[in-house]
């Protein structure tokens, strides 16, 4: 089981990011686990150096916003 | 460099029957040439420093300068990088204790904090449309001095001790991150340039609003217009513009059309200039976002350190602006 997080304090791209996710969730039937990181001393422990980012399996990913095909990509990778 | 836009835009307001010095003649022209300009503008600053942060993403600027300590001279390159790294301000807190984890002091940290936002693609963008690459430079030069002089205050002061207790602990508890080591592979010009086309569209209202009252403002009042109400070289005028404008919490890029109109009017470039720094780099949503890292005494701190040297700064525009436009 995969597991997907979202780090980000509830900035608007934030919310675009966990959006675009939970939207390709739900179109590819893909099952993992989804959730949202908003705690500035959890997203401390990522070491990342700028939000929205996306941990897969505990490892941060990408930072920003991803494309539609980049974030397939990311998914599928591992 | 880009005089055929002006002729182009003269040639479409004749060709609808208007003449180029009727008020209303006046304003498209003006609309017109300014918008085209900006937006061609702001696509090629906005893919070049897609293409700066592709080669040099925040993490690799942090391991630079944990590595570099020049003498003061790592402050110059944090003003640097800050003035061509883009980044959005829900950003700065991660960045903020991302740097100081990576065993950055707090001053420099600040230095790069405070310049980010004053040196962004939409204030080049248009300084370069409005006022040419001297004007530019000049203003690129002045924001890394500021914010080099914020951070050596800060720093010179070790205010460590007003940072957010629960990060002081953090901070000394954890070892200094281990940088990892960096390689840019080939970039994506694709997206980089999709990237810039998104930056566009999200920005596009704001401009186009600023360029039509700008316009507006071009075409129907009288050129100096405003000097009746503002007294010219009143001492107090950049201070007062610098306080008002913290408040107001506007993007760049609705602010910045109206700067060039309202000095055409008659308010000192200084005092406009003053304003615009203020409005982009201190504002109140900020402050909230800080709060989180920075005990208020440090955010206020901050936030009067900042005040000052934008005000500074006015004085100088103002002093230099015949040299410069």
């Amino acid at each position: 089981m995969k597991s997907v997080k979202v780090l980000g304090t509830g900035c608007a791209k934030c919310k675009q990011l966990y959006q675009l996710i939970a939207d390709y969730k739900a179109k590819h039937q893909f099952d993992f686990e989804l959730e949202k990181v908003e705690d500035i001393m959890d997203i401390m422990a990522y070491d990342v150096m700028g939000t929205p980012a996306l941990v897969i399996d505990e490892k941060p990913s990408f930072v920003g916003l991803p494309s539609k095909q980049e974030l397939a990509k990311l998914l599928n990778a591992n | 460099m880009f005089q055929f836009l002006e002729d182009g835009a003269a040639y479409f307001v004749r060709l609808i029957g208007l003449s180029v010095d009727s008020p209303f003649g006046a304003a498209l022209h003006f609309f017109l040439y300014d918008s085209v300009k900006i937006i061609i503008l702001l696509l090629l600053i906005t893919q070049l420093m897609g293409l700066v942060n592709h080669y040099l993403p925040t993490a690799r600027i942090r391991s630079f300068l944990s590595k570099n300590k020049l003498f003061g001279l790592d402050y110059v390159f944090a003003a640097f990088l800050g003035a061509i790294t883009p980044f959005c301000s829900c950003s700065s807190v991660p960045l903020f204790i991302g740097f100081l984890r990576g065993g950055l002091p707090l001053g420099l940290t600040f230095t790069f904090l405070i310049v980010s936002p004053l040196v962004n693609e939409i204030a080049l963008a248009y300084f370069l449309a409005a006022w040419g690459w001297k004007f530019t430079l000049f203003y690129l030069f002045a924001a890394m001095t500021l914010a080099i002089l914020a951070g050596w205050s800060i720093a010179l002061f070790r205010l460590d001790s007003w940072l957010s207790p629960w990060l002081q602990e953090a901070l000394a508890k954890t070892q200094a991150v281990q940088q990892q080591q960096f390689k840019a592979g080939k970039p994506n010009f694709l997206a980089i340039w999709q990237e810039a086309l998104g930056t566009l569209k999200k920005l596009l209202p704001y401009i186009l609003v600023g360029i039509a009252l700008g316009a507006f403002l071009h075409g129907y009042t009288p050129e100096g217009f405003l000097e009746n109400y503002l007294p010219k070289n009143s001492f107090w005028s950049v201070p007062l513009a610098t306080v008002l404008a913290i408040p107001l919490y506007n993007n760049a890029a609705g602010i910045l059309p109206l700067l060039e109109v309202l000095i055409q009017k008659g308010i000192p470039l200084g005092t406009a200039m003053a304003f615009m720094m203020a409005t982009i780099g201190l504002s109140f949503p900020e402050a909230m976002l800080l709060k989180k890292v920075m005990q208020w005494r440090l955010i206020v701190l901050f936030f009067s350190l900042v005040a000052l040297l934008i005000i500074l700064l006015g004085f100088l525009f103002n002093a230099v602006a015949p040299y410069l436009i």
